[in-house]
């Protein structure tokens, strides 16, 4: 039977705030156990909420980049549950009005762009966790776990899809997509390793054409891409045998154990909480209005699909070069400002130039592109040299690679014209001296010769190889090319 | 007459004059805490803090530095956290709990400081029993004893303010603060024959008052006279930033229509409260009134019709649902609110338990009393899936239109008057098996906080059995100062709000 995978992705967004959602504490993250927690977050006797109005203005960026309604009154509301690391007993969330309805988000799989609808977004304040040590006592000296609060309180936006995802393959491609938006819009710092991004995937499976939904089951928290896909691969390939095998999946939420690449269940349905929602008195309706969301608007970066479409149609970039550029808005922004320093026919080389050398510099280096220690200027000063013919492209990557490593040794830099000329690269388009390399490749190298002439091309670029290794690299390819026909013709 | 018969108006008055300091009135107050435990009025008392204050507000007014209320004594409703007395909100489950910080009420009323400029300067003399978690009618619910009430100890004081109540009737606090989420203020006020107002929600800040139910809880003044009331409540009430439900500073001081005549245009010396129209809600003198009761709150409505009030007939029809509308969202908020009292980070947890869901359930079974847990489980049921709209869903729909049925009655009048309870304090004891019996004498109280108006209770007889009766004065949203002035004229023309608590030494 063929089956059809049908998944939905709920995603917690760490949202970027100095101070937690509901209180004064600090959201640092790493210091140590519980000094990050106030009399708030410790849910004390007698303590109220009030809302960090910039986790607002994070929903609302949000909601604009996706095309979301805002909603102009959204409701906090409490989901109540016993848990040690939840202090207050409920988690303040939003349920029947979120901040944030609808919007939708654009992906690129392979070279399919595909529309991933947005159910909502909504705000709420993250749990604490528990620290399963040895050496924790209780009051009474008894065995205990430990219960770290600084990130209770930390905000959260989570961002709810529509089960039109259909391979796990979309999913992350979902997943990185939103994640380079979120980044992109400075409403998340994107930490997957410290969990200000994680994933919940709801999986089910269908034989292909059937119109409803299979059973689905939740795999919670999964905080990398390639869990995210290798935990939604296992899910499917175990609902689907299950069901081979004349069984039936039962809804429930699970685990993803990246060690043994399995999921495994967590609690059944039955186990479920009723969480008693209900409005939360100790907090007003979230009154958003136009001039806020005007401003709100005002103070946004140029969205990554404005920038692509833009370049691909100024500049003639390839869908997968804008993609590759607008990854994150310090790359993008190294692409602008390179281009305020070049003259605009130079976008396609400056595009290769970042995509290309710059981009896997960055790579071996582990490196974000806010860290590289070559800026704009020195990017602009090798296009330079390439556009008026003094070096080649195979020089400028030399280039580059002297520039990034001496910059990363923290040595003083050279201009790339001083480099040229110390180490002579500049390209030979003297054509004197290109005739004369060329004689001597053509008097050495009489058999390609004789090739070429009963008609062999490939001996043509063998000897533009010979000259061009003879010249060191340095002449000038366009030039020797021509040369080179009008001396063998 | 003796300080503790003394209104703080007049104490404030001896204070500025230099004829007592707050030391003096400081140790006056706690030694007679000391000789009149019997009513168990207080939960917690440290004399060396309260001294230690006065001496702070002596020198404050010394250096001419203090407010109208620096030095004058005040009790705290053991709902308002404090640092330096425990808070406990009368349960097990907070036994021996310190905070490390004074709720807004406290510290607007208390010593100022670098963090606290505005402090009033007043001198906190303990905490004040209460039922658990301001649940009860009778202070009968506290997890420490009952508060005996000070004209008759085999009677209730009335809750779930009753110890402040009975401080301040039987001498042991010049005033005391409440709080009010179905009449806690004034059904304790008028059984223990003192003056109390429930402000409109919103006045005084909720910060540090230990939450029963969010969207009906508020703090107030509980005290001898509507002038006392009046200049408690200007230095309690506040915006505070860090409750977000705190309405925006009025700077209002409630005290200033005391003396002043209705209409500013009135001449009439003998009838001050010419042009007010005083509505009585004909639902409020219905079947279950005590007719000691009603006879008094007639009398009353006579008395104002005596200084030129014109008395009309008013209706609130949904007046009984408010009882049904009160028992659905009260608990529901409660069981809630309550959920962070597991054991886990403070306060009670069971010696002995197997797993964590046991911790749970034996910590939060220990420590909270039968009513606590009554109305946890209510709150807990009308929540869950499937029962949320037959009851919480459709007790807030009802709310609005009790809500409503107020603004129709103001259309008509500028306050209401009526009882503040079916019948004066009963016997310990005599209602406790059973709840309901208990719910029901919230009827007039109730629906006020609903609707979140304020309202308040004023002394105006006793019953046969030598018990106060009060009248309560409903207004309209932030009309305090306008329901203290026709208190305060009230109080002027009678005086029954000067009586001594007949038991008390």
């Amino acid at each position: 039977m063929q089956w059809e995978v049908v998944i939905g992705l709920e995603t917690h967004a760490q949202l970027q705030t100095q101070s937690k959602i509901f209180s004064g504490a600090s959201t640092r993250f790493g210091a140590q156990p519980n000094t990050q927690a106030c009399a708030v977050d410790l849910a004390l006797p007698g303590v109220l909420p009030v809302l960090n109005r910039q986790a607002v203005e994070h929903a609302i960026r949000f909601g604009l980049a996706v095309g979301a309604k805002i909603s102009p009154a959204s409701i906090f509301a409490r989901k109540n549950y016993f848990y040690p690391d939840l202090p207050k007993g409920y988690q303040i969330s939003q349920f029947e009005i979120p901040v944030v309805v609808g919007g939708q988000l654009e992906i690129l799989v392979g070279d399919e762009v595909k529309v991933v609808e947005l159910t909502r977004a909504h705000m709420e304040e993250d749990a604490g966790k528990s620290v399963h040590e040895e050496g924790f006592t209780g009051p009474h000296g008894e065995a205990s776990s430990g219960i770290d609060l600084n990130r209770a309180g930390t905000p959260l936006l989570e961002i709810v899809t529509e089960p039109v995802m259909r391979s796990a393959a979309e999913a992350v491609a979902y997943a990185k997509a939103l994640h380079g938006l979120v980044v992109w819009l400075g409403v998340c710092d994107g930490n997957m390793q410290e969990g200000s991004f994680r994933c919940d995937a709801n999986v089910s499976v269908r034989p292909k054409g059937q119109v409803e939904f299979g059973t689905r089951c939740e795999i919670k928290n999964l905080n990398s891409f390639r869990f995210l896909e290798e935990a939604i691969q296992y899910e499917v390939r175990r609902q689907i045998e299950l069901i081979e095998d004349g069984g039936t999946v039962v809804q429930e939420t699970r685990l993803y154990d990246p060690d043994k690449q399995e999921t495994r269940s967590m609690r059944s349905k039955e186990d479920a909480n009723d969480y008693r929602y209900f409005p939360d008195p100790d907090l007003l309706p979230v009154a958003i209005d136009q001039a806020w969301i005007a401003d709100v608007r005002s103070q946004m970066p140029a969205l990554p699909a404005q920038l692509r479409e833009q370049w691909q149609i100024d500049f003639g970039l390839s869908a997968y070069d804008a993609q590759l550029l607008t990854q994150d808005r310090d790359t993008a922004k190294l692409f602008e400002t390179l281009l305020t320093l070049v003259d605009k026919s130079l976008a396609k080389a400056a595009a290769n130039l970042i995509t290309g050398e710059f981009a896997s510099a960055l790579n071996r280096a582990g490196m974000a592109t806010a860290d590289a220690p070559l800026k704009a200027e020195h990017l602009a000063a090798i296009l330079a040299r390439i556009a008026d013919g003094t070096i080649s492209n195979k020089i400028a990557k030399d280039i580059f690679a002297i520039l990034w490593e001496d910059a990363v040794a923290g040595k003083p830099l050279s201009s790339v014209d001083e480099i040229i000329e110390a180490k002579g690269l500049k390209q030979i388009s003297d054509s004197g001296a290109l005739e004369a390399m060329i004689d001597q490749v053509l008097v050495a190298n009489q058999k390609s010769v004789e090739e070429f002439r009963s008609g062999k091309e490939k001996a043509f670029n063998a000897l533009v190889g010979q000259i061009m290794k003879a010249s060191q690299g340095k002449a000038n390819p366009g030039q020797v090319n021509e040369l080179l026909r009008k001396k063998l013709s | 007459m003796s300080w503790h018969q003394t209104p703080i108006a007049l104490m404030a008055k001896a204070l500025a004059a230099k004829e007592v300091s707050s030391m003096e009135l400081t140790q006056y107050f706690l030694s007679r805490i000391e000789a009149e435990k019997r009513w168990n009025a207080y939960l917690d008392v440290n004399a060396h803090l309260s001294l230690e204050q006065a001496n702070k507000a002596d020198a404050l007014i010394a250096a001419g530095k203090g407010t109208r209320l620096t030095g004058i004594p005040v009790a705290h409703k053991d709902v308002f956290v404090t640092r330096g007395w425990k808070s406990t909100a009368a349960s097990k489950i907070l036994e021996n709990y310190q905070s490390p910080f004074d709720a807004t009420v406290v510290a607007n009323l208390g010593m100022p400081s670098e963090e606290n400029p505005h402090g009033a300067g007043m001198v906190c003399l303990g905490k004040t029993n209460m039922d658990e978690f301001a649940m009860g009618s009778s202070n009968e619910n506290s997890a420490f004893g009952p508060v005996l009430n000070p004209w008759n100890r085999q009677y209730v004081s009335g809750g779930s303010s009753g110890g402040s109540a009975a401080a301040v009737a039987a001498g042991l606090a010049p005033i005391a603060t409440g709080s009010d989420t179905g009449g806690s203020i004034r059904q304790p006020s008028a059984f223990c024959g003192i003056t109390g107002i429930k402000p409109s929600y919103g006045r005084v800040s909720r910060y540090g008052m230990i939450a029963y139910a969010s969207s009906l809880d508020q703090a107030g003044p509980m005290g001898k006279t509507a002038e006392d009331c009046a200049l408690l409540l200007t230095a309690m009430s506040s915006h505070d930033p860090r409750d977000s439900t705190s309405l925006a500073d009025s700077g209002e001081d409630y005290s200033r229509f005391l003396n002043k005549p209705w209409q500013d245009s009135s001449t009439n010396a003998a009838k001050p409260l010419e042009g007010l129209r005083v509505g009585l809600p004909k639902e409020f003198f219905a079947e279950g009134l005590a007719q000691d009761v009603a006879n008094a709150v007639n009398a009353a409505a006579k008395a104002l019709a005596d200084l030129g009030a014109t008395l009309v007939e008013v209706s609130l029809p949904k007046t009984k649902l408010s009882i049904p509308v009160y028992y659905v969202l009260a608990p529901a908020e409660a069981s809630s609110n309550l959920s962070r009292f597991d054991g886990v980070r403070y306060g009670h947890r069971a010696n002995e338990y197997k797993d964590l869901g046991d911790m749970y359930q034996k910590s939060r079974t220990e420590g909270f009393g039968a009513e606590v847990r009554r109305r946890i489980l209510i709150g807990t049921y009308v929540l869950c899936h499937g029962y949320y709209d037959a009851y919480y869903l459709q007790a807030q729909k009802i709310r609005r239109i009790i809500a409503a049925d107020f603004q129709a009655a103001f259309n008509q009048c500028d306050v209401i008057l009526g009882p503040v309870a079916p019948d004066v304090a009963w016997r310990l004891g005599e209602k406790s098996k059973d709840p309901v019996q208990m719910y029901l004498e919230d009827i007039y109280t109730l629906s006020t906080n609903l609707a979140g108006l304020p309202a308040m209770s004023v002394p105006c007889g006793f019953n046969a059995n030598d018990l106060p009766i009060g009248m309560q004065l409903i207004g309209n949203y932030f009309s305090e100062a306008r329901l203290l002035q026709v208190a305060h004229q009230y109080q002027q023309a009678s005086d029954w709000h000067l009586r001594q608590a007949s038991e008390v030494a």
